[in-house]
């Protein structure tokens, strides 16, 4: 199982702010029971998409060379329904990156009207303050992950070397 | 920005851990410790770090905060217990903080819960006046 709740990685600038695209489709299974009646994109899965355009957003700010783990989700809202056959726009940017951490905040947009925001903090966990070790393979940006960045280099972004 | 006294400064870091952990203004006093009392997780550190940074506009490093490398240091470490040296080595580094009870039993695991309000508004006062 792929689970990657982004469609194509749309921009990046390094260290500031990156952008992906999310289209949300009844073809995926989730939608069927949530609701039967009534198919939403569950919010918890709009944040996942969030995680993950902000996750290699501060991969990338350091040649992903740390693992980036979500750490807290120190905001969430959400102020609009989002239906099948919609477009989900992810935008993050970075608010403040050090060796340890970083923290995101983040706009999730339908045609230009704001769905949600959601603000983010994660852990480069190899230099985590409790001194804990973890396996030396980059667990988080595995190939799978790395292929979405793929879909960026061809859309005209070659400034990502993998 | 004039200097900012210490009951406002005490007050900025009150704001501060009720945002950040969701905690009631009055839990939050001097003497709490951030994760037996507030419930502070070690990620919580880190989002609680970003908050004070842009609060009173400082930098304050990990390793200052908590120095690893003391605690890692074979020397200073016996069955991951702190020996005197160590205990001696980590209170210079560690200023901000009161280490009496953690010198009772100093059991490397248990050093986040040494962090009190109060030492957080310490640190946070020691690095506004290196700051001028």
């Amino acid at each position: 199982m792929r689970w990657i709740w982004i469609d194509r990685f749309e921009q990046v600038e390094t260290g500031v702010q990156a952008g992906a695209v999310k289209n949300v489709s009844l073809a995926e299974e989730h939608l069927h029971d949530h609701f039967a009646d009534f198919p939403l994109m569950p919010p918890s899965l709009m944040i996942e998409g969030m995680a993950q355009t902000a996750g290699i957003l501060v991969g990338e700010a350091r040649g992903f060379a740390e693992k980036v783990i979500l750490a807290k989700i120190k905001r969430a809202r959400f102020d609009r329904l989002v239906r099948p056959g919609e477009t989900l726009r992810y935008r993050a940017e970075i608010e403040q990156l050090t060796d340890a951490a970083a923290s995101t905040l983040g706009r999730i947009t339908v045609d230009d009207e704001l769905v949600g925001e959601v603000d983010l903090v994660f852990s480069h966990i190899d230099q985590n303050i409790s001194g804990l070790e973890f396996p030396q393979e980059n667990f988080v940006f595995t190939e799978a992950f790395m292929a979405l960045l793929n879909t960026f280099r061809q859309h005209g972004g070659e400034r990502i070397e993998l | 920005m004039p200097a900012l006294s210490r009951q406002e400064i005490f007050e900025n870091v009150k704001q501060t851990l009720v945002d950040a952990l969701s905690v009631e203004e009055d839990e939050v006093t001097e003497e709490a410790t951030l994760t037996g009392d507030l419930g502070a997780e070690s990620i919580d550190f880190l989002d609680i770090v970003f908050r004070l940074e842009k609060t009173f506009n400082i930098k304050m490093p990990q390793e200052e905060l908590i120095p690893r490398d003391i605690l890692s240091n074979p020397d200073y470490v016996n069955d991951r217990k702190l020996n005197a040296a160590g205990i001696a080595a980590l209170k210079q580094a560690m200023p901000h903080a009161d280490l009496s009870e953690f010198e009772k039993d100093p059991d490397i695991d248990k050093i986040s819960d040494v962090f009190t309000v109060g030492s957080i508004v310490r640190f946070v006062e020691a690095k506004l006046a290196e700051k001028g």
